[in-house]
């Protein structure tokens, strides 16, 4: 598989005044390969929808780059940038209600984007998007009407449909399934996963649903306060977490199965994430690590490699196990 | 043995411009003095209104009770805002709602917050409701008590606002705590915190908890007993192994499937429930699932199912438990011989 996306300490900073900085993301490295579905977990806070959008390029970077098939995206994006990438990529929100515009209708919401593209012909964006509702399961007849008329998880396929009626090689799907029902997070996931096959799409998803992210992704990284603490294959992720943060993560991830949760121990975590203004140097999971040794607060460990294993960890735990550099 | 919290045969009814939506169609459920209660659905499937007449915090109008009973120890409340010279809500049972920022008020300090319940329900002086309420915070593990009283709720974060929830509810010793959606904000690192929280208060207290979620695995880590909610009605009700482990409701049952595995090895394609929930303007006259049930045959469509029992203490409101019919053994529970414990009207 060929690699289509690839962060380069990529970085996005929020200027508080008073000399104050979020580190919203910092010095974020990892690639996408084309086809493949990388999950992205982490609390609020921890700069995961920060990323998507300053790799989309609705976020200026404040350092680092974005390589897309080789090539360097711009760092600030010009309305012309935006044209030529909206089919490339393209984003799904998390609010099915706050993101569909309720004085349009479907149809109008989902052919915004192809009215953007010269020469294209009032019928033919009507064919299209007939096509694209049909593809997300929904009805040529549902483009005459508005918003509210819909549910929840309906409102998610027309946010899907807009995203998708672009034809775009990349999707962003920022917490596609946060604000559904059980029953309709499924029904939501099975199209993404449809699709993702017929249109050889290649995604990031975004959740903080960690059995969720693991279903539907090959691959899972872990952030923690703007910084990649774990990524590698998600199942092994999920059942052989190795960072202590990825550890705590998933022990605290409830199960459906009685049996299994009166047996759990009690949460192993105090404390709460602390706040991304002005980070201290060293590790940024030091002040609630049960694993923290006097290294990790001087020295802030690299995202590498481990021996044997399709897998890269920041943490000094694991200093003996990193692949040397070749 | 009387139960602490009986409910029965209740109706509500909503009216609005688009006509009256039937949000209870006879609810029953008991709760048992220290133990928790689950109550699971899916949105607008009635499980928040169920616990808010019985405390009375609907509105009315334009909400309404058409029917039914609630017993506290056995004597009926229903309606009243007092029991025994103590009020319901506050005294008798305590709330606790998802959004904590939004139940608190910005404009006043942690400690008044909680200490003007006191000053409400046990007549406490000033300093002595606020010194309390220091001690309450302590109890809901909250570090620096009495520096964080000082504070306002936009100074704390929502795990700490969600702790102050329960201690404002607790503070007058509820023998039920009503917690709606208590974690579904919060990350799942401080929902562990919580639900933490709540099992150990519970232990310390002996109060019995309604856990009103829509999340299965909320429900397995706290409930004893589980009653699932589909369109206004309970479908299914049972201990927690019952509802996970023997599945009597084609609906639990394809809340279940729809869930991604958690052991290792092959992922099972998550099966989703076709459809949406039915428009509750006009519930249908047959089984509200059966629209998205794979199972449903021709009385599903015509007569709404009675409530059977699969086993003891296990109920299931669907006509595949009927002792007649020969259940399909695909992964639907049947007790043998299931009964007819309630016919509905």
């Amino acid at each position: 598989m060929s690699e289509l996306i690839r962060l380069d300490k990529l970085t996005r900073f929020f200027d508080m005044g008073r000399g104050k900085r979020v580190h919203a993301v910092d010095s974020v490295s990892f690639s996408i390969a084309e086809g493949e579905t990388l999950g992205l977990v982490g609390e609020s806070g921890s700069g995961k929808s920060t990323l998507g959008k300053t790799l989309l390029g609705l976020y200026d970077k404040t350092a680092g780059s974005v390589m897309y098939k080789g090539e360097e995206l711009p760092a600030h994006y010009r309305p012309r940038d935006f044209l030529r990438m909206a089919n490339v990529m393209q984003m799904i929100f998390q609010d099915p209600y706050a993101s569909l515009n309720p004085r349009m209708t479907v149809g109008e919401i989902i052919a915004e984007g192809l009215r953007l593209t010269p020469d294209m012909q009032t019928g033919d964006a009507r064919v299209r998007v007939t096509a694209a509702l049909e593809r997300v399961g929904l009805h040529a007849a549902h483009a005459s009407r508005y918003p509210h008329e819909f549910s929840g998880g309906q409102r998610q396929r027309i946010g899907i449909a807009r995203a998708l009626i672009m034809e775009p090689e990349f999707v962003v799907c920022d917490e596609p399934i946060s604000a559904l029902d059980a029953s309709v997070q499924a029904q939501v996931v099975n199209l993404l996963n449809d699709l993702k096959t017929s249109m050889g799409l290649t995604m990031l998803f975004i959740a903080h649903d960690l059995s969720m992210v693991r279903y539907i992704s090959d691959r899972m990284a872990v952030m923690y306060l703007g910084s990649v603490m774990e990524i590698g294959k998600a199942a092994d992720v999920y059942f052989q977490p190795r960072h202590p943060y990825t550890q705590i993560l998933i022990a605290s991830n409830p199960e459906p199965d009685p049996g299994r949760e009166k047996q759990r121990l009690s949460t192993p975590i105090k404390g709460e994430i602390p706040s991304p203004v002005n980070v201290p140097a060293g590790c940024r999971f030091a002040s609630r690590c049960p694993k923290v040794m006097p290294v990790c607060r001087e020295k802030t460990p690299e995202l590498l490699p481990l021996v044997n294993e399709e897998r890269l960890v920041a943490c000094h735990l694991y200093t003996e196990l990193i692949t040397p550099a070749s | 043995m009387t139960a602490l919290l009986e409910v029965s045969n209740l109706h509500v009814e909503f009216d609005t411009y688009g006509g009256i939506v039937k949000a209870l169609r006879g609810v029953d459920f008991c709760v048992d003095a220290g133990q928790t209660l689950a109550i699971v659905g899916e949105s607008g499937s009635g499980k928040s209104v169920a616990m808010q007449s019985v405390t009375g915090l609907i509105p009315m109008p334009p909400g309404r009770i058409t029917a039914g009973s609630a017993k506290l120890r056995g004597k009926e409340f229903l309606g009243q805002r007092r029991l025994d010279g103590k009020t319901i809500c506050g005294d008798e049972i305590g709330m606790i709602f998802q959004d904590a920022m939004s139940s608190l008020n910005p404009t006043m300090r942690i400690g008044d917050q909680i200490a003007e319940t006191l000053e409400v329900h046990r007549g406490y002086s000033r300093a002595k409701a606020f010194n309390r309420a220091i001690e309450l915070l302590e109890l809901v593990r909250i570090p620096e008590a009495a520096r964080r009283a000082r504070q306002y709720p936009f100074e704390f974060s929502g795990g700490m606002l969600q702790r102050v929830m329960i201690a404002t509810a607790i503070a007058c010793k509820p023998s039920l705590l009503i917690a709606d959606e208590p974690t579904t904000a919060l990350d799942v690192t401080i929902q562990a915190q919580i639900l933490d929280l709540l099992q150990s208060l519970q232990k310390e207290t002996g109060m019995a908890i309604v856990l009103i979620t829509h999340d299965l695995s909320v429900v397995a880590r706290m409930a004893d007993r589980v009653a699932v909610m589909y369109a206004g009605q309970i479908v299914e009700s049972g201990s927690v192994e019952d509802i996970f482990y023997r599945s009597a409701h084609p609906y639990t049952l394809g809340l279940k499937l729809a869930m991604p595995s958690h052991s290792g090895g092959e992922d099972h394609r998550l099966r989703p429930i076709p459809g949406s929930p039915p428009d509750m303007f006009s519930p249908p006259a047959g089984c509200a699932y059966c629209e998205r049930c794979d199972r449903a045959m021709r009385v599903c469509q015509s007569d709404n199912p009675p409530i059977f029992s699969v086993d003891k203490g296990h109920l299931s409101r669907c006509w595949q438990q009927h002792p007649q019919h020969i259940a399909p053994s695909d992964g639907l529970y049947k007790g043998t011989p299931a009964q007819i414990v309630e016919v509905s009207v």
